[in-house]
Parts: structure tokens; C-alpha cells; sequence
């Protein structure tokens, strides 16, 4: 039985992931950006369930690792003209960096403190971004200069200003991504994490340090996020204050919130439901983010689960 | 200008910010303690309280100091009903569980915020003072309105005070943050002073919101400053502790206001938030912050 139900969600998994890469052929162009951009930010919001959905730690300033990976990423390709590979690489070591400073301070206060220092953490991120602004480039961001467009790897010339590019190299890292969370929840560490979330003293009790749990998930969930911010800056040539706002924590929130918080899956799926409901909505009214509120006032209220949670406690309850 | 009537001149803005600051932390505080919950709205309270005194001066002819009177009443009121109505709706249904109110409040957030964009729109708008005369100092002239929002902060933070310690509804509120079960086994309608704190909450921002209104402009996107500012306030003062969030108040206000002058004003954010990392790594529960039982 656990080895049908282990296999069965492996396979749904890949078959996700196989739907995903045959989408551009399908879908007219218009959808080929957007979906690039919303695979990111599910790179992202992924990175953000590890700490809210298997460890149960709510954080409102993820928004400081997605942009500290943009930045990291973004800064020495413009000002000291790296290669694109090398700055994504820098990115990611420099956000587990960040992810692991950040989590040793804030990791010391429980419960609404956590979300509170999470969120002023955030704030001086993004208000960072603003002061040093002759290197940052602030609010206006910066746009990344031509020879970031196109690097070897392997052997192999890769032009980033080719949507087709673009668009599986996000897939690939999006598929990375989730492969990696996929294993690590379901191995010993992802069983460390449910029970802090389920019940942090008992855990405590029987011999488990979970300080060093929870701080292992907000690394991981930190590097992730990171990865996530470096991939759209360089994908995208392009960095800016914008993405260190607490908009950005908030939409990681939503999307887990709203896919099912605590399933591989569920980031991916709220990415893609609220990014097209938030692009209907801009195109009727400028108060668009009026929807965010409504959603997320409305699945607290009645589907605190999300859409995948609430399959999986109905129907699916191998899904992992 | 010297330093030193420099330095005075920074000080005095320095306490007008920290009279509405502690108007609204002080709001926030009262929630957190009596419900023990977390407001991520609050700051949209502050920028409705604002919204609506704007509104009230505009649309009353005479006098802008009676439109500023009648803002003074309106627009806690209005506040006030709105965040009755969204604990009795929204937060009673999730029964307060401290992460679920977070999310809900977020979203409050933007329903208020993007509301108010419709309605209001996107310009900052500026409100005239009440009235006019300069307080001269013998090197710089200042504005008698902004030494009054300090008296008037001081004569509602005293009349909260009073309430609290010495009204029948103080009491209630005290029984309930006390002990929850035994205030319902002791008949006190639990649900009711719930509803009202958290409305009384809004109310401290919103009446913070119609003293500021005059010195800075009024701006749908105005609620952020103050909610941040309330947390670190709140943080540092120790979650729940009236005393230390009025004293946080005083220092974080003064030091903003100083530091604002002398450097700039997102210098000073990322100080005074830092200062909170400083804090809560040496005093995880806040200065005057009690461990829970």
C-alpha cells in the first residue's frame, strides 16, 4: 500500500511537470511569458511551504529572500559584469547565507513574534534597497546590460531572450525544485518538521533539537526562495525594489495558502489560479489587489486546507 | 542654525510623532492583550481615520477648526463600526486563533486599502489645520498646532487610562485578558468585549490618524508607516504591556523624529527596526514583556 501510494504520487508529480513542458506547444503566445513568470514565483511560494506548510512556521517577509537572491544575482552581473551561471550560483550560497542569519535571530521568538520580526527583517531589506539606491538603482531598478543575455554552458550557447529558452529553463528549475522538496519531505528530515509543526515541546521532549529542525527548513526554504528572486532577475534582466515589498511575501502566502499549504503540489497550483485571477481583475479595475484580500479572507474562513488539502482529506489522501 | 536649537526643533518632532505613535501602538497593544491577537489591519484603520477626517473638513463649510472637531468624532466612530463588524464577522468565525487571524487581517488589509483607492483615489490629498499661530522660540518659529497634538495625544491617552482602570467596561476588559474561561463561567459576555476591544483598537489609530491628518498628507497607501512603526513599538515595549508600549513610544517616536532630521528618514526606519532584531536577541519576550504562563 505505502509503496502504490508512494509510487502513484511520484508519478502524478512527473506528470505535472510533463503537462507544464507541453503547454507551449498548445497555449498561443501570450501565455508563454506569463506562464514563465508564474513558474518562478512558484519556485518561490515552494520554497516558502517548506517553512509554512511541513514546519508550520508562518513568515511575512519571505519577499527578503526572493530579493536577496535577486540582488545577489543581479548586482555583479551589472556592475562587475560576471557571467550568468557564476551569479546565479553566488546567488543561491549567498541567500542559504542570508536564510541562515536571518533564521538564528528570528528563530528565538514564537508564534505571532516570528511573523512580526519576519516582517520587520523584511522591511529593512526592502528599505535597504531604497537608501543605497546608487547601487541598487531603488525603485527604478536596474536592467540588466546585453552580455547577460547569452552564456556557454557546456558547450552549449544559451540566449535568454528567446521565450522558448526562457521557458524551459524555468520548467527545469521549477522541476529541480520540486523533485528536491518532493524528496526531502518525505525522508526523515520532512517527518522532523511535521512533528515540530504538529507539536513542538513533545518533539522537544523526545530528545529532537528543534531549534536546528526549524532551522535547517528555513534554510532550505530560504535557498529556495533565493534561487527563485536570482532566476527572475536574470530571466527577466531585470531588478528592482518592487520585489523586496511586502507584496511579494504576502503572494508567497497566498499562492501555499491557496494551493494547500503543506502538499508539493499546492504552491504550484495557487500560483497559477491567483496569478490569472489577479490578471483578470487588472484588467478591469486599478484596485486589483482588492482580490487578494477577498481570497484570502474567504479561504481562511472556509477552506483554511486549500485546494489541495482539501482533495487530499476528502479523496486523495496518499497525495503527499 | 545652531546645534543646539537644532537638536530642539528635532526633538519637538520628535514628540509629535510620538504622540500618535502611541496612540496607535497603544491600539494595537490592547488588542494583542486582550484577545491575543495580532492586527495586520491596523495600519488601514489609521489611514481610514485619516480618510474620513480629510472627507469631514472638506465637505463642512465655517471654521476648519469645527470640521476638525466633528472629524475628531466621526471618524473613530466610523472606524469603530467597521471594526466591530469585522470581528463579529470575519475573526469570530476563525475564533481568534492567532495565525489565522494574521492571514485574515492581511486580507482586511487590502479589502480596506484597495476600497478606499476606489473611493478616494490614488492622489494624496492635504488637510488644513484646525488653526494657525506660531509658538516663537527665540531661533525658529513653530507650528502651535503640532505642540497641540502632543496635549491632545497626552489628554486621550490619559482618558484610556481612565477607562481601563476605572470604568465597569476597564474591568470587564481586565477579567477577560486575565482568564477567558473564568470571565465567561462569570457571565461577562466574552464575545462582546472581544468585538469592542478590537473596535477600540481601531479607534486609538484612527484618532491618531485625525491629529496627524493636518501635518502630513492623506494617502491611501498612508497605513503602512504607522503599522510598522506600531509592531516595532509593540515588540520592544514587550507584546501586551501597556506600560512598555507607552515608554517603547516615547523612545522609538523621539529617535525616528531625531534621527528623520539629522539624516533621513529611511536611515531612521532601518535603525529603529534593527533595534527590535536587538531586542528580541537579548530579551526574546520585550523589555517589559512577561513570559506567558
Amino acid at each position: 500500500m505505502m509503496e502504490n501510494s508512494g509510487k502513484r504520487s511520484l508519478a502524478l508529480h512527473i506528470g505535472v511537470l510533463a503537462l507544464l513542458s507541453l503547454l507551449p506547444f498548445i497555449l498561443p503566445d501570450y501565455h508563454h511569458l506569463t506562464i514563465t513568470r508564474i513558474m518562478i514565483l512558484a519556485m518561490f511560494a515552494l520554497g516558502y511551504n517548506v517553512l509554512f506548510g511541513y514546519v508550520g512556521l508562518l513568515s511575512l517577509g519571505h519577499a527578503m529572500f526572493f530579493a536577496c537572491g535577486l540582488y545577489a544575482a543581479g548586482l555583479p552581473v551589472y556592475h562587475l559584469g560576471w557571467e550568468v551561471p557564476l551569479a546565479f550560483l553566488f546567488a543561491v550560497v549567498i541567500s542559504a547565507l542570508a536564510a541562515a542569519l536571518i533564521g538564528a535571530i528570528a528563530l528565538r521568538t514564537q508564534g505571532v513574534a516570528f511573523m512580526i520580526v519576519t516582517l520587520m527583517f523584511s522591511q529593512v531589506a526592502y528599505l535597504a534597497t531604497l537608501y543605497f539606491s546608487n547601487v541598487t538603482g531603488g525603485d527604478e531598478g536596474l536592467v540588466l546590460p546585453e552580455h547577460a543575455r547569452r552564456f556557454e554552458i557546456l558547450g552549449m550557447l544559451v540566449d535568454l531572450t528567446s521565450p522558448q529558452v526562457r521557458y524551459y529553463t524555468a520548467l527545469g528549475l521549477l522541476s529541480a525544485s520540486a523533485l528536491i522538496v518532493y524528496r526531502w519531505v518525505n525522508s526523515g528530515l520532512g517527518r522532523e518538521w511535521v512533528a515540530v509543526r504538529e507539536n513542538e515541546s513533545r518533539t522537544g521532549m523526545l530528545g529532537y533539537n528543534t531549534f536546528l529542525i526549524k532551522l535547517k527548513a528555513m534554510v532550505i526554504s530560504g535557498t529556495l526562495s533565493g534561487s527563485a528572486g536570482a532566476a527572475y532577475g536574470l530571466l527577466f534582466a531585470y531588478i528592482g525594489s518592487t520585489f523586496a515589498s511586502i507584496q511579494y511575501s504576502i503572494d508567497a502566502l497566498l499562492f501555499t495558502l491557496l494551493g494547500g499549504a503543506g502538499t508539493v503540489l499546492g504552491p504550484i497550483l495557487g500560483s497559477f489560479i491567483m496569478f490569472y485571477l489577479i490578471d483578470f481583475f487588472s484588467g478591469h479595475t486599478t484596485a486589483y489587489l482588492l482580490a487578494t484580500g477577498v481570497v484570502l479572507i474567504l479561504l481562511i474562513m472556509y477552506f483554511p486546507l486549500g485546494v489541495l488539502g482539501t482533495l487530499r482529506k476528502r479523496w486523495l489522501h496518499w497525495l503527499p | 542654525m545652531d546645534l543646539g536649537p537644532f537638536l530642539l526643533l528635532a526633538s519637538l518632532e520628535g514628540l509629535v510623532q510620538a504622540a500618535v505613535l502611541s496612540l496607535s501602538a497603544l491600539g494595537l497593544c490592547l488588542v494583542f492583550g486582550v484577545l491575543r491577537v495580532v492586527n495586520v489591519a491596523h495600519g488601514e484603520f489609521h489611514m481610514v481615520g485619516a480618510v474620513i477626517a480629510w472627507s469631514v473638513s472638506h465637505a463642512l463649510f465655517g471654521h476648519p477648526l469645527f470640521g476638525f472637531l466633528v472629524a475628531l468624532l466621526a471618524a473613530p466612530l466610523f472606524v469603530g463600526v467597521i471594526a466591530f463588524t469585522a470581528d463579529r464577522v470575519i475573526l469570530r468565525k476563525i475564533n481568534h486563533n492567532p495565525e489565522a487571524t494574521i492571514v485574515a487581517t492581511i486580507g482586511m488589509l487590502y479589502v480596506i486599502q484597495q476600497s478606499v483607492l476606489i473611493g478616494f483615489g490614488p492622489d494624496a490629498r492635504a488637510m488644513e489645520p484646525p488653526f494657525y499661530f506660531h509658538v516663537n522660540f527665540p531661533w525658529f518659529g513653530y507650528s502651535g498646532y503640532k505642540l497641540s497634538v502632543i496635549l491632545m495625544a497626552v489628554a486621550l491617552l490619559l482618558m484610556v487610562w481612565h477607562v481601563i482602570s476605572r470604568t465597569r467596561l476597564g474591568l470587564l476588559m481586565r477579567a477577560t485578558q486575565l482568564d477567558r474561561e473564568m470571565a465567561q463561567v462569570f457571565g461577562i459576555p466574552v464575545g462582546w468585549v472581544y468585538g469592542l476591544v478590537f473596535a477600540a483598537g481601531a479607534m486609538l489609530a484612527a484618532l491618531g490618524a485625525v491629529l496627524i491628518a493636518p501635518i502630513r498628507q492623506v494617502h491611501y497607501l498612508m497605513g503602512l508607516d504607522p503599522l510598522l512603526m506600531s509592531f516595532i513599538v509593540v515588540i520592544i515595549g514587550g507584546l501586551g504591556s501597556i506600560r512598555g508600549t507607552l515608554l517603547a513610544a516615547l523612545v522609538i517616536g523621539m529617535s525616528d523624529g531625531i534621527i528623520s532630521m539629522l539624516f533621513s528618514p529611511t536611515l531612521a526606519k532601518m535603525i529603529s527596526t534593527l533595534l527590535v532584531a536587538l531586542v528580541l536577541i537579548f530579551k526574546p519576550e520585550g523589555l517589559f514583556g512577561q513570559h506567558k504562563p
